[in-house]
Protein backbone atom coordinates (compact mmCIF):
# COMPACT_ATOMS: atom_id res chain seq x y z
CA UNK A 1 0.00 0.00 0.00
CA UNK A 2 1.36 3.52 -0.65
CA UNK A 3 -0.03 6.77 -0.48
CA UNK A 4 2.26 9.43 -1.60
CA UNK A 5 4.39 7.59 -1.64
CA UNK A 6 4.78 7.02 2.11
CA UNK A 7 4.20 3.14 2.80
CA UNK A 8 1.68 2.57 5.50
CA UNK A 9 0.72 -0.56 8.07
CA UNK A 10 -1.79 1.09 9.84
CA UNK A 11 -4.78 1.58 7.60
CA UNK A 12 -8.50 3.37 9.83
CA UNK A 13 -11.37 3.02 7.59
CA UNK A 14 -14.75 4.93 9.11
CA UNK A 15 -14.11 3.76 12.65
CA UNK A 16 -16.43 4.41 15.04
CA UNK A 17 -16.60 3.84 18.71
CA UNK A 18 -19.06 4.03 21.71
CA UNK A 19 -18.74 3.65 25.45
CA UNK A 20 -22.46 2.82 26.02
CA UNK A 21 -24.41 5.84 24.51
CA UNK A 22 -21.49 8.03 24.18
CA UNK A 23 -20.27 7.93 20.81
CA UNK A 24 -16.29 8.37 21.57
CA UNK A 25 -15.18 8.20 17.77
CA UNK A 26 -16.72 9.30 14.83
CA UNK A 27 -15.66 8.49 11.32
CA UNK A 28 -11.98 8.38 11.79
CA UNK A 29 -10.07 7.42 8.78
CA UNK A 30 -6.30 7.90 9.09
CA UNK A 31 -3.19 5.73 7.01
CA UNK A 32 -0.34 5.62 10.02
CA UNK A 33 2.91 5.62 7.42
CA UNK A 34 5.19 2.68 8.81
CA UNK A 35 8.53 3.32 10.51
CA UNK A 36 8.04 7.09 11.66
CA UNK A 37 6.45 8.69 14.62
CA UNK A 38 2.90 9.57 14.37
CA UNK A 39 1.77 11.75 16.99
CA UNK A 40 -2.22 12.24 18.55
CA UNK A 41 -2.81 15.55 20.10
CA UNK A 42 -5.89 17.04 21.38
CA UNK A 43 -7.65 18.56 24.42
CA UNK A 44 -8.48 16.18 27.35
CA UNK A 45 -11.12 13.45 26.44
CA UNK A 46 -10.89 13.99 22.81
CA UNK A 47 -10.95 10.43 22.30
CA UNK A 48 -6.69 10.39 21.41
CA UNK A 49 -6.41 7.34 23.83
CA UNK A 50 -9.47 6.02 22.90
CA UNK A 51 -8.43 6.04 19.26
CA UNK A 52 -4.60 4.23 20.54
CA UNK A 53 -6.44 1.62 22.22
CA UNK A 54 -8.28 0.77 19.00
CA UNK A 55 -5.19 -0.28 17.64
CA UNK A 56 -4.51 -3.04 20.12
CA UNK A 57 -8.24 -3.84 20.57
CA UNK A 58 -7.52 -2.76 24.31
CA UNK A 59 -10.80 -1.65 24.59
CA UNK A 60 -12.23 -5.05 23.90
CA UNK A 61 -12.07 -5.13 28.27
CA UNK A 62 -14.22 -2.30 28.86
CA UNK A 63 -17.59 -3.74 28.61
CA UNK A 64 -19.63 -1.46 27.45
CA UNK A 65 -17.40 -0.67 24.36
CA UNK A 66 -19.11 -1.09 20.93
CA UNK A 67 -16.82 -0.57 17.73
CA UNK A 68 -17.78 -0.36 13.67
CA UNK A 69 -15.28 0.29 11.35
CA UNK A 70 -12.31 -1.35 10.20
CA UNK A 71 -8.71 -1.12 11.44
CA UNK A 72 -6.09 -2.64 9.31
CA UNK A 73 -2.86 -4.04 10.44
CA UNK A 74 -0.81 -4.89 7.53
CA UNK A 75 -3.95 -5.19 5.58
CA UNK A 76 -5.49 -7.32 7.92
CA UNK A 77 -8.87 -6.46 9.43
CA UNK A 78 -7.81 -6.81 13.26
CA UNK A 79 -11.78 -6.10 14.18
CA UNK A 80 -12.57 -9.59 11.65
CA UNK A 81 -14.43 -12.36 14.06
CA UNK A 82 -10.96 -15.35 13.30
CA UNK A 83 -8.47 -12.38 14.53
CA UNK A 84 -6.09 -13.92 17.60
CA UNK A 85 -6.10 -10.93 19.83
CA UNK A 86 -3.52 -12.54 21.44
CA UNK A 87 -0.95 -12.82 18.56
CA UNK A 88 -2.28 -9.23 17.51
CA UNK A 89 -0.68 -7.70 20.67
CA UNK A 90 2.74 -9.55 20.45
CA UNK A 91 2.62 -7.47 17.02
CA UNK A 92 1.28 -4.27 18.40
CA UNK A 93 3.20 -3.21 21.72
CA UNK A 94 1.69 -0.28 24.15
CA UNK A 95 3.64 1.72 26.91
CA UNK A 96 1.11 3.57 29.25
CA UNK A 97 1.12 6.62 30.65
CA UNK A 98 2.11 5.49 34.25
CA UNK A 99 5.50 3.30 34.47
CA UNK A 100 3.58 0.08 35.20
CA UNK A 101 6.69 -2.78 35.81
CA UNK A 102 5.25 -5.69 37.21
CA UNK A 103 6.55 -6.28 41.27
CA UNK A 104 9.51 -8.78 39.93
CA UNK A 105 12.92 -8.55 39.00
CA UNK A 106 14.20 -5.76 36.23
CA UNK A 107 15.27 -9.04 34.45
CA UNK A 108 12.16 -10.74 34.78
CA UNK A 109 10.15 -8.20 33.52
CA UNK A 110 11.58 -7.86 30.64
CA UNK A 111 12.05 -12.13 30.11
CA UNK A 112 7.98 -12.74 30.90
CA UNK A 113 6.70 -12.11 27.90
CA UNK A 114 9.90 -14.21 25.58
CA UNK A 115 9.35 -16.89 28.26
CA UNK A 116 5.59 -17.28 27.97
CA UNK A 117 5.76 -17.40 24.46
CA UNK A 118 7.37 -19.71 24.54
CA UNK A 119 11.35 -18.55 23.83
CA UNK A 120 14.18 -21.07 25.03
CA UNK A 121 16.26 -19.88 27.84
CA UNK A 122 19.07 -18.60 25.89
CA UNK A 123 16.86 -17.14 23.65
CA UNK A 124 14.97 -15.37 26.58
CA UNK A 125 18.34 -14.07 28.04
CA UNK A 126 19.61 -12.84 24.40
CA UNK A 127 16.45 -10.78 23.89
CA UNK A 128 16.30 -9.71 27.34
CA UNK A 129 20.18 -8.14 27.04
CA UNK A 130 19.02 -6.85 23.01
CA UNK A 131 16.05 -5.22 24.54
CA UNK A 132 18.12 -3.29 27.53
CA UNK A 133 20.28 -2.09 24.80
CA UNK A 134 17.39 -1.02 22.44
CA UNK A 135 15.82 0.75 25.27
CA UNK A 136 19.05 2.36 26.67
CA UNK A 137 18.61 1.06 29.64
CA UNK A 138 21.57 -1.27 29.82
CA UNK A 139 24.13 1.29 30.85
CA UNK A 140 22.33 1.49 34.59
CA UNK A 141 20.92 -1.53 35.35
CA UNK A 142 23.71 -3.70 34.01
CA UNK A 143 25.18 -4.76 37.40
CA UNK A 144 21.95 -5.27 39.16
CA UNK A 145 19.24 -7.29 37.12
CA UNK A 146 18.50 -9.07 40.02
CA UNK A 147 17.41 -5.96 41.81
CA UNK A 148 13.81 -5.01 42.47
CA UNK A 149 11.85 -3.06 39.57
CA UNK A 150 10.26 -0.81 41.72
CA UNK A 151 14.17 0.14 42.82
CA UNK A 152 14.36 2.03 39.42
CA UNK A 153 13.53 5.89 38.93
CA UNK A 154 10.48 6.60 37.24
CA UNK A 155 12.09 7.16 34.35
CA UNK A 156 13.78 4.19 34.38
CA UNK A 157 10.60 2.27 35.34
CA UNK A 158 9.37 3.83 31.78
CA UNK A 159 12.37 2.55 29.75
CA UNK A 160 12.11 -1.06 31.94
CA UNK A 161 8.63 -1.10 30.19
CA UNK A 162 9.19 0.07 26.87
CA UNK A 163 11.98 -2.90 27.11
CA UNK A 164 9.68 -4.73 27.83
CA UNK A 165 7.07 -4.92 24.94
CA UNK A 166 10.33 -4.55 22.72
CA UNK A 167 11.80 -7.91 23.75
CA UNK A 168 8.23 -9.20 22.39
CA UNK A 169 9.37 -8.65 18.93
CA UNK A 170 6.18 -6.01 17.96
CA UNK A 171 6.36 -4.54 14.29
CA UNK A 172 4.31 -1.18 16.37
CA UNK A 173 4.98 1.08 19.55
CA UNK A 174 1.79 2.64 21.22
CA UNK A 175 2.91 4.94 23.75
CA UNK A 176 -0.26 6.63 25.56
CA UNK A 177 1.29 9.72 27.20
CA UNK A 178 4.52 8.30 28.01
CA UNK A 179 6.28 10.78 29.86
CA UNK A 180 3.09 12.59 31.42
CA UNK A 181 4.48 11.02 34.86
CA UNK A 182 8.58 11.85 34.32
CA UNK A 183 10.61 14.69 34.94
CA UNK A 184 12.06 16.58 32.11
CA UNK A 185 15.68 14.99 31.96
CA UNK A 186 13.64 11.69 31.83
CA UNK A 187 11.40 12.66 29.24
CA UNK A 188 14.50 13.78 27.00
CA UNK A 189 15.50 10.68 27.31
CA UNK A 190 12.47 9.06 26.47
CA UNK A 191 12.20 11.55 23.34
CA UNK A 192 15.92 10.59 22.02
CA UNK A 193 14.54 6.89 22.38
CA UNK A 194 11.33 7.25 20.75
CA UNK A 195 13.43 8.87 17.71
CA UNK A 196 15.83 6.03 17.80
CA UNK A 197 13.68 3.23 17.61
CA UNK A 198 11.05 4.77 14.25
CA UNK A 199 14.05 3.30 12.40
CA UNK A 200 12.85 -0.27 13.24
CA UNK A 201 9.21 0.39 14.33
CA UNK A 202 5.87 2.15 13.64
CA UNK A 203 5.26 4.35 16.41
CA UNK A 204 2.10 5.65 17.55
CA UNK A 205 2.00 8.20 20.10
CA UNK A 206 -0.60 10.18 22.63
CA UNK A 207 0.67 13.09 23.78
CA UNK A 208 -0.36 16.45 25.57
CA UNK A 209 3.10 17.84 24.89
CA UNK A 210 2.92 20.07 22.33
CA UNK A 211 6.54 20.80 22.18
CA UNK A 212 7.07 16.73 22.13
CA UNK A 213 4.61 16.21 19.47
CA UNK A 214 6.31 18.92 17.06
CA UNK A 215 10.22 17.34 18.37
CA UNK A 216 9.66 13.73 17.97
CA UNK A 217 6.89 13.29 15.12
CA UNK A 218 7.24 13.36 11.67
CA UNK A 219 2.87 13.08 10.94
CA UNK A 220 0.20 14.49 13.73
CA UNK A 221 -3.66 14.25 14.21
CA UNK A 222 -5.62 16.59 15.99
CA UNK A 223 -8.35 15.00 17.82
CA UNK A 224 -11.46 16.92 18.83
CA UNK A 225 -14.73 15.76 20.61
CA UNK A 226 -14.37 12.32 19.06
CA UNK A 227 -13.51 13.59 15.46
CA UNK A 228 -10.33 13.48 13.86
CA UNK A 229 -9.80 17.13 12.51
CA UNK A 230 -6.73 17.52 10.82
CA UNK A 231 -3.72 14.85 9.95
CA UNK A 232 -0.60 15.61 7.89
CA UNK A 233 3.22 16.34 8.47
CA UNK A 234 3.57 17.45 11.55
CA UNK A 235 5.50 20.63 9.52
CA UNK A 236 2.29 21.74 8.17
CA UNK A 237 0.06 21.36 11.35
CA UNK A 238 1.74 23.00 13.36
CA UNK A 239 3.13 25.71 10.78
CA UNK A 240 0.40 26.20 8.66
CA UNK A 241 -3.06 24.28 9.91
CA UNK A 242 -5.79 24.24 7.75
CA UNK A 243 -8.29 24.45 10.02
CA UNK A 244 -9.19 26.92 12.40
CA UNK A 245 -10.07 24.73 15.74
CA UNK A 246 -6.46 22.77 15.16
CA UNK A 247 -4.63 26.66 15.05
CA UNK A 248 -6.55 27.40 18.11
CA UNK A 249 -5.23 24.32 19.96
CA UNK A 250 -1.74 24.50 18.92
CA UNK A 251 -1.56 28.36 19.82
CA UNK A 252 -2.84 28.06 23.03
CA UNK A 253 -5.87 29.02 23.01
CA UNK A 254 -7.66 26.53 24.31
CA UNK A 255 -7.05 23.37 25.53
CA UNK B 1 -20.82 21.29 72.32
CA UNK B 2 -17.50 21.27 70.07
CA UNK B 3 -14.34 20.30 71.57
CA UNK B 4 -11.27 22.19 70.26
CA UNK B 5 -9.06 20.20 68.09
CA UNK B 6 -6.59 19.06 69.94
CA UNK B 7 -8.92 17.80 73.07
CA UNK B 8 -11.03 15.89 70.39
CA UNK B 9 -7.62 14.36 68.97
CA UNK B 10 -6.18 13.47 72.16
CA UNK B 11 -9.87 11.89 73.12
CA UNK B 12 -10.02 9.67 70.01
CA UNK B 13 -6.52 8.34 70.43
CA UNK B 14 -7.10 7.50 74.33
CA UNK B 15 -10.15 5.79 73.28
CA UNK B 16 -8.24 3.55 70.60
CA UNK B 17 -5.41 2.60 72.94
CA UNK B 18 -8.28 2.00 75.68
CA UNK B 19 -9.74 -0.51 72.91
CA UNK B 20 -6.48 -2.01 72.16
CA UNK B 21 -5.39 -2.18 75.56
CA UNK B 22 -8.92 -4.25 76.37
CA UNK B 23 -8.49 -6.81 73.54
CA UNK B 24 -4.79 -7.37 74.50
CA UNK B 25 -5.70 -7.83 78.02
CA UNK B 26 -7.94 -10.56 77.35
CA UNK B 27 -6.06 -12.51 74.59
CA UNK B 28 -3.00 -12.44 77.27
CA UNK B 29 -5.12 -13.02 80.19
CA UNK B 30 -6.85 -16.60 78.17
CA UNK B 31 -3.27 -17.86 77.04
CA UNK B 32 -1.92 -17.04 80.44
CA UNK B 33 -4.72 -18.92 82.38
CA UNK B 34 -4.35 -21.97 79.76
CA UNK B 35 -0.81 -21.84 79.85
CA UNK B 36 -0.86 -21.83 83.57
CA UNK B 37 -3.16 -24.55 83.52
CA UNK B 38 -2.26 -26.56 81.70
CA UNK B 39 1.66 -26.71 82.06
CA UNK B 40 1.84 -29.30 84.24
CA UNK B 41 0.43 -31.31 82.14
CA UNK B 42 1.99 -31.62 79.19
CA UNK B 43 5.22 -34.21 78.38
CA UNK B 44 6.47 -36.32 75.76
CA UNK B 45 3.70 -38.45 77.45
CA UNK B 46 1.29 -36.65 77.12
CA UNK B 47 1.16 -35.81 72.93
CA UNK B 48 2.79 -39.55 72.32
CA UNK B 49 0.50 -42.00 74.25
CA UNK B 50 -2.75 -42.77 73.72
CA UNK B 51 -5.64 -42.00 76.31
CA UNK B 52 -5.84 -44.74 79.36
CA UNK B 53 -8.18 -45.48 82.24
CA UNK B 54 -11.18 -44.04 80.74
CA UNK B 55 -8.84 -41.41 79.28
CA UNK B 56 -8.25 -40.00 83.14
CA UNK B 57 -4.67 -40.51 82.52
CA UNK B 58 -2.23 -41.40 79.11
CA UNK B 59 -2.06 -38.81 77.07
CA UNK B 60 -4.08 -37.32 74.15
CA UNK B 61 -1.86 -38.84 71.09
CA UNK B 62 -5.03 -40.07 68.71
CA UNK B 63 -6.81 -36.64 69.35
CA UNK B 64 -3.65 -34.71 67.91
CA UNK B 65 -3.03 -36.97 65.23
CA UNK B 66 -6.92 -36.57 63.80
CA UNK B 67 -6.80 -32.82 64.67
CA UNK B 68 -3.66 -32.61 62.58
CA UNK B 69 -5.29 -34.95 59.80
CA UNK B 70 -8.42 -32.48 59.60
CA UNK B 71 -6.36 -29.66 59.33
CA UNK B 72 -4.70 -30.62 56.28
CA UNK B 73 -7.44 -32.91 54.81
CA UNK B 74 -9.58 -29.37 55.29
CA UNK B 75 -7.58 -27.32 53.78
CA UNK B 76 -6.96 -29.54 51.15
CA UNK B 77 -10.46 -29.16 49.93
CA UNK B 78 -10.66 -25.82 50.96
CA UNK B 79 -7.94 -23.89 49.64
CA UNK B 80 -7.93 -24.97 45.99
CA UNK B 81 -11.88 -24.45 45.96
CA UNK B 82 -11.79 -21.01 47.72
CA UNK B 83 -9.30 -19.28 45.62
CA UNK B 84 -10.58 -20.79 42.06
CA UNK B 85 -13.73 -19.47 43.09
CA UNK B 86 -12.45 -16.04 44.24
CA UNK B 87 -10.10 -15.93 40.43
CA UNK B 88 -13.90 -16.36 38.82
CA UNK B 89 -15.84 -14.07 40.46
CA UNK B 90 -12.72 -11.31 40.55
CA UNK B 91 -11.43 -12.09 37.11
CA UNK B 92 -13.48 -13.41 34.96
CA UNK B 93 -17.55 -13.06 36.03
CA UNK B 94 -19.05 -9.77 34.75
CA UNK B 95 -20.47 -7.78 37.37
CA UNK B 96 -24.33 -8.31 37.13
CA UNK B 97 -27.19 -9.91 39.24
CA UNK B 98 -26.15 -13.30 38.72
CA UNK B 99 -22.55 -12.51 40.70
CA UNK B 100 -24.58 -10.53 42.92
CA UNK B 101 -26.30 -12.82 43.65
CA UNK B 102 -23.33 -15.60 44.22
CA UNK B 103 -21.55 -13.04 46.76
CA UNK B 104 -24.80 -12.60 48.47
CA UNK B 105 -24.48 -16.33 48.66
CA UNK B 106 -21.43 -16.88 49.51
CA UNK B 107 -21.62 -13.81 52.74
CA UNK B 108 -24.51 -15.56 54.33
CA UNK B 109 -22.54 -18.93 54.01
CA UNK B 110 -20.11 -17.32 55.87
CA UNK B 111 -22.35 -16.34 58.66
CA UNK B 112 -24.05 -19.69 58.85
CA UNK B 113 -23.82 -21.34 62.10
CA UNK B 114 -21.43 -24.42 62.37
CA UNK B 115 -24.24 -26.77 63.55
CA UNK B 116 -26.32 -26.44 60.42
CA UNK B 117 -22.96 -27.10 58.61
CA UNK B 118 -22.99 -30.44 60.55
CA UNK B 119 -26.04 -31.25 59.91
CA UNK B 120 -25.48 -30.28 55.72
CA UNK B 121 -22.58 -32.68 56.58
CA UNK B 122 -24.30 -35.40 57.55
CA UNK B 123 -27.12 -35.52 55.41
CA UNK B 124 -24.85 -35.19 52.58
CA UNK B 125 -21.46 -36.42 52.90
CA UNK B 126 -22.23 -39.51 55.51
CA UNK B 127 -25.44 -40.54 55.07
CA UNK B 128 -26.15 -39.77 51.01
CA UNK B 129 -22.42 -40.03 49.74
CA UNK B 130 -22.11 -42.95 52.02
CA UNK B 131 -18.45 -41.54 53.72
CA UNK B 132 -20.11 -42.56 57.00
CA UNK B 133 -18.93 -41.07 60.38
CA UNK B 134 -15.34 -40.31 58.88
CA UNK B 135 -12.63 -38.18 58.46
CA UNK B 136 -13.45 -37.78 55.25
CA UNK B 137 -17.20 -36.38 55.44
CA UNK B 138 -15.38 -34.29 58.79
CA UNK B 139 -13.11 -32.48 56.11
CA UNK B 140 -15.52 -32.35 53.54
CA UNK B 141 -18.00 -30.43 56.28
CA UNK B 142 -15.38 -28.40 57.04
CA UNK B 143 -13.91 -27.48 53.79
CA UNK B 144 -17.79 -26.27 53.27
CA UNK B 145 -17.69 -24.16 56.33
CA UNK B 146 -14.68 -22.30 55.48
CA UNK B 147 -14.56 -21.80 51.63
CA UNK B 148 -16.70 -18.61 52.23
CA UNK B 149 -14.06 -16.96 54.48
CA UNK B 150 -11.30 -18.00 51.88
CA UNK B 151 -13.35 -16.96 48.48
CA UNK B 152 -13.97 -13.39 50.24
CA UNK B 153 -10.11 -12.87 51.72
CA UNK B 154 -9.18 -14.22 47.68
CA UNK B 155 -11.26 -11.73 46.36
CA UNK B 156 -10.10 -8.78 48.46
CA UNK B 157 -6.82 -10.06 48.22
CA UNK B 158 -7.21 -9.99 44.05
CA UNK B 159 -9.03 -6.48 44.19
CA UNK B 160 -6.04 -5.17 45.50
CA UNK B 161 -3.95 -5.83 42.18
CA UNK B 162 -3.55 -3.27 40.75
CA UNK B 163 -5.29 -3.00 37.57
CA UNK B 164 -2.23 -1.36 35.53
CA UNK B 165 -0.79 -5.26 36.14
CA UNK B 166 -3.36 -7.50 34.30
CA UNK B 167 -3.81 -4.28 31.14
CA UNK B 168 0.93 -4.66 30.89
CA UNK B 169 0.43 -8.51 30.69
CA UNK B 170 -2.54 -8.62 28.28
CA UNK B 171 -1.08 -5.85 26.25
CA UNK B 172 2.43 -8.42 25.98
CA UNK B 173 0.18 -10.57 23.97
CA UNK B 174 -0.45 -12.45 27.12
CA UNK B 175 -3.64 -14.47 27.61
CA UNK B 176 -5.83 -13.56 30.68
CA UNK B 177 -5.33 -16.89 32.06
CA UNK B 178 -0.86 -16.72 32.00
CA UNK B 179 -1.92 -13.35 33.17
CA UNK B 180 -3.65 -14.59 36.47
CA UNK B 181 -1.32 -17.01 36.67
CA UNK B 182 2.28 -15.50 36.51
CA UNK B 183 1.49 -11.75 37.74
CA UNK B 184 -1.95 -11.57 39.07
CA UNK B 185 -1.86 -14.31 41.66
CA UNK B 186 1.34 -14.22 43.17
CA UNK B 187 0.63 -10.56 43.53
CA UNK B 188 -2.55 -11.52 45.66
CA UNK B 189 -0.76 -14.94 47.49
CA UNK B 190 0.36 -12.74 50.76
CA UNK B 191 -3.32 -11.13 50.98
CA UNK B 192 -5.04 -14.91 50.35
CA UNK B 193 -2.91 -16.29 52.86
CA UNK B 194 -5.00 -14.35 55.47
CA UNK B 195 -7.75 -15.77 54.56
CA UNK B 196 -6.25 -19.15 55.19
CA UNK B 197 -4.86 -18.37 58.63
CA UNK B 198 -8.15 -17.25 60.02
CA UNK B 199 -9.60 -20.18 58.29
CA UNK B 200 -6.89 -22.90 60.43
CA UNK B 201 -8.26 -21.86 63.60
CA UNK B 202 -11.32 -22.28 62.58
CA UNK B 203 -11.08 -25.58 61.28
CA UNK B 204 -9.05 -26.78 64.51
CA UNK B 205 -11.41 -25.74 66.75
CA UNK B 206 -14.98 -26.34 65.69
CA UNK B 207 -16.85 -28.86 67.10
CA UNK B 208 -20.17 -29.22 66.58
CA UNK B 209 -19.52 -30.37 62.68
CA UNK B 210 -17.44 -32.54 63.45
CA UNK B 211 -19.64 -34.18 66.26
CA UNK B 212 -22.21 -35.06 63.67
CA UNK B 213 -20.11 -36.09 60.30
CA UNK B 214 -16.80 -38.65 61.82
CA UNK B 215 -15.29 -37.42 65.36
CA UNK B 216 -15.19 -40.52 68.24
CA UNK B 217 -15.91 -39.97 71.72
CA UNK B 218 -12.87 -42.34 72.37
CA UNK B 219 -10.82 -44.36 69.75
CA UNK B 220 -7.37 -45.35 70.67
CA UNK B 221 -5.48 -45.38 67.45
CA UNK B 222 -4.84 -43.41 64.47
CA UNK B 223 -7.22 -43.29 61.59
CA UNK B 224 -5.66 -45.38 59.15
CA UNK B 225 -7.76 -44.75 55.93
CA UNK B 226 -9.65 -41.50 55.21
CA UNK B 227 -13.24 -43.71 55.81
CA UNK B 228 -12.10 -44.17 59.37
CA UNK B 229 -13.75 -42.56 62.59
CA UNK B 230 -11.24 -39.79 64.47
CA UNK B 231 -10.57 -38.51 67.72
CA UNK B 232 -10.22 -34.47 67.38
CA UNK B 233 -8.34 -31.92 70.16
CA UNK B 234 -11.70 -30.13 70.57
CA UNK B 235 -14.10 -32.58 71.13
CA UNK B 236 -12.08 -34.46 73.35
CA UNK B 237 -11.80 -31.09 75.27
CA UNK B 238 -15.73 -30.79 75.40
CA UNK B 239 -15.70 -34.87 76.37
CA UNK B 240 -13.79 -34.53 78.98
CA UNK B 241 -14.81 -31.54 80.23
CA UNK B 242 -18.68 -32.57 80.34
CA UNK B 243 -19.31 -35.83 80.50
CA UNK B 244 -16.36 -38.05 81.58
CA UNK B 245 -16.06 -40.21 84.54
CA UNK B 246 -14.12 -37.95 86.57
CA UNK B 247 -13.96 -34.41 85.53
CA UNK B 248 -12.41 -32.71 88.73
CA UNK B 249 -9.78 -35.12 88.24
CA UNK B 250 -8.84 -34.58 84.66
CA UNK B 251 -8.83 -31.09 84.98
CA UNK B 252 -5.19 -30.74 84.16
CA UNK B 253 -5.78 -33.25 81.11
CA UNK B 254 -8.04 -30.56 80.22
CA UNK B 255 -5.86 -27.86 80.48
CA UNK B 256 -3.19 -29.30 78.35
CA UNK B 257 -5.51 -30.43 75.96
CA UNK B 258 -6.17 -26.38 75.32
CA UNK B 259 -3.04 -25.39 75.27
CA UNK B 260 -2.16 -28.55 72.77
CA UNK B 261 -4.70 -27.23 70.19
CA UNK B 262 -3.30 -23.53 70.78
CA UNK B 263 -0.25 -24.51 69.94
CA UNK B 264 -1.19 -26.16 67.05
CA UNK B 265 -3.24 -23.22 65.82
CA UNK B 266 -0.40 -20.92 66.82
CA UNK B 267 1.83 -23.32 64.72
CA UNK B 268 0.01 -23.75 61.99
CA UNK B 269 -0.85 -19.92 61.19
CA UNK B 270 3.28 -19.30 61.80
CA UNK B 271 3.50 -21.87 58.99
CA UNK B 272 0.99 -19.49 57.00
CA UNK B 273 2.79 -16.35 57.99
CA UNK B 274 6.28 -17.23 56.55
CA UNK B 275 4.52 -18.54 53.32
CA UNK B 276 3.05 -15.31 53.14
CA UNK B 277 6.73 -13.57 54.15
CA UNK B 278 8.43 -15.34 51.36
CA UNK B 279 5.74 -14.56 48.95
CA UNK B 280 6.14 -10.81 50.27
CA UNK B 281 9.47 -10.19 49.62
CA UNK B 282 9.35 -11.97 46.21
CA UNK B 283 6.84 -9.04 45.52
CA UNK B 284 9.77 -6.62 46.74
CA UNK B 285 7.59 -4.88 48.85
Amino acid sequence: MSKNEINTNINIKDLNLWYGEKHALKDISLDIPEKSVTALIGPSGCGKSTFLRCLNRMNDLVKSCRIEGEVLVDDENIYEKDVDVVDLRKKVGMVFQKPNPFPMSIYDNIAYGPKIHGCSKSETNERVHKALNDAALMGEVQDRLGDPAFSLSGGQQQRLCIARALAVKPEILLFDEPCSALDPISTSKIEDLILELKKDYTIVIVTHNMQQAARISDHTAFFLLGELIEFGRTKHIFEDPQVKSTEDYITGRFG
Amino acid sequence: MFLRPKTSEKLAFATLRLSMALVLAFVSIIVIYITVNGYSALSLDFITQMPMKRMTQGGIYPAIMGSLMLIGLSMAFAIPLGILSAIYLNEYSTPGRASWAIEMAINNLAGTPSVVFGLFGLALFVKYFGFGASLLSASLTLALLIVPVIIRASKEALMTVPQEYREASLALGVTKWQTTRKVILPAAIPGMMTGIILSIGRVAGETAPILLTGAAYFLPRIPDSVFSQFMALPYHLFVLATSGTSIAQTRPIQYGTALILLLIVVMMNSIAVLIRRHYRNKLNR
